[in-house]
């Protein structure tokens, strides 16, 4: 495999995207969400028990590329345990990665920092982010599936075909 | 030199079809992608453009270029001619029985939307039924829709089955007193089905419905005569069929044609004007109001004659060998599955992969140089009917090789190896 593909295909990413963690439903949860990525036709739902401010427990189900799916799993470690305000930080933080705006070294992102090599791809941003999407619509109870095609400058799933 | 003896001439020598010689007409196919040749599968998104097209359209602006049907002076005469030599060829290459019964488009979905909405409009009402397939592309979807909504009609659907086949019979069922019109696509997008248009047009011309045929994947992989398949309309795009975008053709028999209303409103379109009342244009030019893409049409033209010049059938021929070698090679591959698999097929090769996501099957390829399409193909309700998200799909075209093939197959085994 060339060494592009490694750098966005990390072993780690690979490793969640196979196994998956935190990857089932939560019967009791407080708040969930669905996110829709209608250029690949990814669905994810992201399920949250809330304690207050602080995400007790985070889980998620769906089908999706390797990306998402290791971008959903790998949040849900990240953010189990921290605030709301906590949790947008973080995914700020991780926005700014994958787009090329921040610093590869934030030492904020711990491992999310795999995800570096997505800004050599822009069109996988919205696999990445679809996950982020997904809590912030739960943490925020929106009721509606969220699309990655509110977010982002091209929409790419309209094209000919 | 050689000893070995040569088989005697065939009586009709057929020239064989030099793929690399056609290769060195595209300039594009040069490219290196992350250091590798390109290979590119993605014809049926839209095919790339030979130095003749390309050429065709710099000559334009380079000779002969001012807008066309206004002038008395030389340059307009000059464009004007050029501009209605192409309506002449496409009438030719689609053996249509006048020029007139050729409206020059953007393309097929505008084409698809000019007919629903002005047949459509003064056809279909309260209660009627327009009947569709289950493999349409959107655009052969929607302005249906809109119109149903519209004029409280309801679009009817004939399935498909699991080799991605329309049933005739069944067609013929949903075919009923309140059916108006029928709009099918010629070669499915999505799974490369060739559908049995001559038949549904006569099941339908029976019962007195005229049929609207999307030949978007049809023309630029196999040859088209629209009066012998019995199509009442049939669109295509020219930048599926080697020509620039932003062109497309909108074939109607005249009887039909003269009977709409116009689409849009504008110059080119009337004969006369007063702000009581305007009278329209002739065919075609009723319905092409507006400037039209003067420099995209003639180079369309020049795309028409190189199609021609190598000649559809021996594309289609060509196309077909490159299809059942990707689809035995493909359906070799452990875990691999070929979605659409209907007897009579055509350029397009859709597939999943146990375990590997198409979008991640799609980037991977990409790193090797080989372009092909991963999504839902703007054919979401046929992703609906076999239950996937999204397939991976590889499209040919007049100049992919074996050795693509290969490449494809090669690619394929490295994605494979990475995610499983
Ligand atoms: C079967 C089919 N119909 C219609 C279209 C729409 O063509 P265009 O985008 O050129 O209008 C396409 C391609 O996008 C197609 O594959």
């Amino acid at each position: 495999m060339s060494d592009d593909l490694r750098d966005l295909y990390q072993e780690v990413i690979l490793d969640h995207s196979k196994r998956p963690r935190n990857f089932h439903a939560m019967p009791g949860a407080d708040r969930k969400a669905e996110g829709y990525n209608p250029l690949c036709g990814d669905r994810e739902t992201v399920f949250l028990d809330l304690d207050g401010d602080v995400l007790k427990d985070v889980s998620f189900q769906g089908a999706g590329c390797a990306i998402s799916t290791a971008s959903a799993s790998m949040m849900t470690e990240s953010v189990k345990g921290k605030t709301r305000a906590e949790a947008d930080a973080l995914f700020a933080r991780f926005h700014a990665l994958i787009t090329g705006e921040g610093d590869g070294g934030d030492p904020e992102l711990g491992k999310l920092a795999v995800f570096s090599g997505v800004r050599e791809y822009p069109v996988r941003v919205k696999c990445a982010t679809l996950p982020w999407h997904t809590l912030k619509a739960a943490l925020s109870g929106e009721a509606a599936p969220v699309s990655t095609e509110s977010e982002g400058p091209a929409a790419e799933s309209g094209g000919a075909q | 030199m050689s000893t070995v003896a040569r088989p005697a001439p065939a009586a009709t020598p057929v020239p064989a079809y030099d793929v690399a010689a056609i290769r060195r007409d595209f300039p594009i196919l040069a490219t290196r992608v992350y250091g590798k040749p390109l290979v590119y599968l993605d014809n049926a998104a839209s095919a790339q453009k030979p130095s003749a097209v390309i050429d065709a359209e710099r000559d334009v602006y380079e000779k002969c270029y001012a807008n066309i049907h206004r002038g008395v002076h030389w340059l307009s005469v000059h464009a004007t001619d050029a501009y209605d030599a192409a309506r002449e060829k496409t009438r030719r290459f689609l053996n249509a029985a006048e020029a007139r019964e050729i409206v020059f488009v953007r393309g097929t979905t505008e084409a698809v939307n000019l007919v629903a909405q002005t047949y459509g409009r003064t056809h279909v009402g309260p209660g009627d039924e327009v009947l569709i397939t289950g493999l349409e592309h959107h655009s052969n979807i929607v302005p249906w829709q809109m119109l149903c909504e519209e004029r409280k009609a309801r679009l009817a659907v004939a399935p498909i089955n699991d080799a991605g086949e329309v049933d005739v019979d069944v067609f013929a069922r949903l075919l009923t007193p309140r059916t108006r019109i029928v709009s099918v696509a010629h070669l499915s997008n999505a799974l490369g089905t060739v559908l049995p248009v001559r038949r549904m047009a006569e099941l339908a011309h029976e019962r007195g419905i005229p049929i609207f045929v999307d030949g978007a994947q049809a023309t630029p992989r196999m040859p088209v005569d629209v009066r012998e398949l019995g199509a009442d309309f049939y669109a295509f795009s020219s930048h599926k069929t080697y020509g620039p975008t932003g062109v497309g053709v909108l074939y109607g028999r005249a009887e039909l044609l003269e009977k709409m209303p116009p689409y849009q409103g504008g110059g080119d379109m009337i004969r006369s004007v007063t702000f009581d009342k305007t009278t329209y244009n002739k065919l075609p030019h009723k319905f092409e109001a507006g400037t039209p893409n003067i420099a995209g049409g003639i180079a369309f033209g020049a795309a028409l004659d190189y199609v021609t010049g190598i000649g559809l059938e021996r594309i289609a021929a060509h196309e077909h060998d490159l299809l059942v070698d990707a689809t035995e090679k493909l359906q070799a591959v452990d875990g691999l599955r070929v979605v659409g698999t209907a007897r009579e097929k055509a350029g397009v090769l859709s597939f999943v992969i146990d375990g590997v996501h198409p979008h991640d099957i799609g980037t991977v390829l990409d790193r090797h140089g080989v372009a092909i399409r991963t999504g839902h193909h703007c054919a979401q309700p046929v992703m609906d009917r076999y239950g996937l998200p999204a397939t991976a799909r590889a499209s040919f075209g007049l100049y992919n090789t074996r050795d693509e093939v290969d490449a494809l197959v090669g690619a394929i085994h490295e994605a494979i190896r990475m995610f499983r």
